[in-house]
């Protein structure tokens, strides 16, 4: 702060002679320079985010295949969307992921508690539980369908060690959304391990000590010591995993194109099925679903974004 | 300035004596400056084939700079209404039907009326419909295939069955493997396009082109009872367990296998399957073709066969060139040519047919055939085809909900059309 707040010799300069302008700018610089270093990314935020997202308001209420003329409907396309068994699956899967992607949190924590420790090579353990969060989600999909081929798949192997199978788990209507949350928590998991690793590292080793000395361990320990202090990284795990279990999208194309049947989709394919692919081109109507997922993220974002003005504002 | 005038006037009329003298001499002419192509051929094969036949076609317009440019055949299907709207080629590939129209009611296609004079219709004359909208043509076909059912002749021969000719026959054959263990139909329905071929080719049989035109183009209710008879004989299928299991998760290529492998016989797809199989190790002994086989004696056979085509866009920079290379693809001996590299048939009637006993019976079958059909994907309007194709792999799985099935379709038919 102190650096910003001496002049530097420019302004010094302008100073002698003051202008109208450089009165104004040197009565005012402390209150100005913080919105010129944010222009640049505001600016960029505006056209890239907010104005899409306006566009998209103003899109839905337009029935328009992207090439030719655009023709107002009103509330059509939302009318169409109340009758639409298919985005009500879409909605469904939508909720199922939210729910069990949050699976990733406690799996994060468990394995970054395990990892926690200091024994010879405990590195190389730690890379090798990151390693699915570096692969790119299209891999990890690709990987996965193999996995799952009901004909020459390893899971059908496992299967039949048991006895059980072969189960089609892509291919049935019931188990696809539950066998493409799984690959998705593959890496997840590693994004949570990561994030309470790191919050593991600050954990104040004096705390732990009292709390030892009055006789806290095992899951006391966790719950009244270790936990509370993990609660920064607990928010933010929280937050991406909600994101990303609302903008599912890559796995469900690449695993299943949102089949069998359409039983697999979520918003955000559903989405880009109607508007972007094949035998879609249905700008309105895809832009209806973007703006129905765009509210259902608002409400987490709006409980991300006070709860960090609250916090703060604490601080 | 004067100057400049002149030169310009002279010019101008050059230009117009070239124009007028017709296109006998324009094709004498040297054809200069760029022509950029696109094409979707992305698989080795196709993709050699078409580099090949730009190649001739440099060597005879040496001062042309050609440009070629090949998309990955899914992509293409996404990228084309970008490029044919902004940066457009000069020439770009693909399909006949319902699957250009949206182009050329956007205005992106160029008129090429001109081309298909009296000779030039005479010759392609049987994809000449599916080329017309408004009464206009909007490209130029360069090959077609055929659809029909391709079985393991050696498994035939092995449990005594032979080709069928009727429905009962068919479900005879099915049976008779299926009592040996060994499934009737391969089919991966993982990208939904395969159900289709079925539901066309039932279709067709129980209720006639006519009719199956009629309900793509959207002039018959999905709950007619004509459409629930079509269902009704594809159920027979379904309860006998005739297809393999979990076809929902394959493409049409991973479910492959099975045929080759021997525990599937038959696979109800286009001549491009016969590829795939030899080079799986098949010999043409152990592959066999016949018609999907009649199931109402009183209805005309028509088939199932998919036209790929050549079209210039309307905001296309040559279109001097890029005529004269839709007049070289339509030309007989080019036709010739490049299907017999494709494995397909050419449409040009001069053009010749390559040795090949599936060419061959393909060919004889679509030249008696009542009619021809594009495929359902290129006769109905993309929305439709994208829900029919949904509800035929549902059905395929679950047969039960042929009624939400219908409703729902109709319900798109009532928007789409």
């Amino acid at each position: 702060m102190v650096a910003v707040a001496t002049p530097p010799k420019e302004a010094a300069r302008k100073a002698e002679a003051p202008t109208a302008f450089g009165g104004y700018w040197r009565r005012n610089q402390l209150k100005l320079a913080p919105w010129l270093f944010l222009a640049p990314g505001a600016a960029m935020f505006l056209l890239y985010v907010i104005f899409p997202i306006v566009q998209s308001f103003q899109i839905s209420f337009y029935e328009w295949d992207g090439l030719g003329a655009k023709e107002w409907v009103g509330l059509r396309n939302y009318e169409e969307l109340w009758w639409d068994d298919a985005f009500y699956t879409s909605l469904r899967n939508n909720v199922i992921w939210l729910v069990l992607y949050l699976l990733a949190i406690p799996a994060g924590l468990f394995i970054a508690l395990f990892l926690n420790q200091t024994v010879a090579g405990i590195r190389i353990y730690k890379s090798l539980f990151f390693f699915p969060f570096v692969i790119s989600q299209v891999v990890v999909g690709l990987v996965f369908a193999w996995f799952y081929d009901p004909t020459f798949g390893l899971f059908n192997e496992l299967l039949g060690v048991f006895g059980l199978g072969p189960v089609a788990v892509l291919g049935d209507p019931d188990l696809v959304t539950y066998g493409i949350i799984a690959a998705g928590l593959w890496p997840q998991t590693a994004y949570c391990m990561i994030l309470y690793l790191t919050g593991l590292n600050a954990v104040d080793p004096e705390q732990i000590e009292a709390g030892r000395l009055d006789g806290a361990k095992g899951w006391r320990m966790l719950w009244y010591v270790v936990l509370p202090q993990l609660r920064p990284a607990t928010f933010i795990a929280f937050v991406v995993t909600i994101i990303g279990a609302l903008r599912s999208f890559d796995l469900v194309s690449v695993m299943t194109a949102g089949g069998p049947f359409g039983e697999s989709r979520v918003l955000a394919y559903y989405m880009f099925e109607v508007a972007l692919s094949e035998y879609g081109f249905r700008m309105g109507y895809g832009a209806a679903i973007a703006v129905v997922l765009f509210l259902i993220m608002m409400i987490y974002i709006a409980f991300f974004l006070t709860k960090m003005y609250r916090d703060e504002k604490g601080v | 300035m004067p100057i400049a005038k002149t030169t310009l006037a002279a010019l101008a009329a050059a230009t117009m004596l070239v124009g007028l003298a017709g296109p006998a001499s324009a094709q004498q002419e040297p054809l200069t400056g760029d022509l950029r192509i696109f094409l979707d051929t992305s698989n080795p094969a196709p993709r050699a084939t078409m580099e090949d036949m730009i190649a001739r076609f440099q060597e005879m317009h040496p001062d042309l700079a050609i440009e070629t440019t090949i998309i990955d055949r899914e992509a293409y299907k996404t990228q084309l209404r970008n490029f044919l709207s902004a940066n457009a080629p000069d020439v770009a590939t693909w399909h006949a039907g319902n699957r250009m129209a949206p182009y050329v009611e956007a205005g992106l296609l160029e008129d090429v009326s001109d081309l298909w004079d009296e000779e030039t219709s005479r010759l392609l004359a049987s994809s000449k419909a599916s080329m017309t909208i408004d009464g206009k043509q909007w490209g130029v076909p360069y090959t077609y295939y055929q659809w029909g059912v391709y079985y393991r002749e050696d498994l035939f021969q092995q449990y005594g069955l032979s080709e069928p000719e009727t429905w009962d026959q068919f479900k005879d054959n099915c049976q008779t493997l299926l009592d040996n263990g060994v499934k009737c139909f391969a089919i991966g329905t993982k990208f939904l396009w395969t159900a289709a071929g079925w539901f066309d080719y039932i279709n067709l049989r129980t209720n006639g082109y006519e009719f199956h035109m009629d309900l793509t183009a959207g002039r018959v209710p999905w709950t007619d009872e004509r459409v629930r008879a079509t269902f009704a004989n594809w159920r027979e299928l379904i309860d006998m367990n005739a297809y393999i299991d979990n076809h929902t998760s394959y493409s049409w290529q991973e479910a492959l296998p099975f045929m080759v492998q021997g525990d599937a016989a038959m696979y109800l797809m286009g001549n491009f399957v016969v590829a795939p199989l030899r080079e799986a190790g098949l010999t043409d002994d152990q592959i066999g073709f016949h018609q999907f086989p009649a199931i109402d004696d009183s209805i005309p056979m028509a088939e199932d066969a998919p036209t790929d085509t050549f079209h210039i866009p309307a905001q296309a920079q040559n279109k001097e060139a890029a005529r004269a290379f839709l007049r070289y693809v339509v030309d007989a001996e080019n036709q010739s040519i490049i299907n017999a590299q494709l494995g397909q048939l050419p449409i040009n009637s001069a053009a010749t047919i390559e040795d090949d006993e599936f060419l061959a019976e393909g060919f004889e079958m679509l030249s008696n055939a009542h009619a021809l059909a594009q495929f359902f994907d290129r006769d109905a309007p993309a929305e439709m085809a994208k829900a029919g194709m949904e509800g035929f792999q549902e059905f395929m799985v679950r047969p039960d909900n042929l009624d939400a099935i219908l409703q729902r379709l109709e319900r798109v038919r009532q928007r789409v059309y």
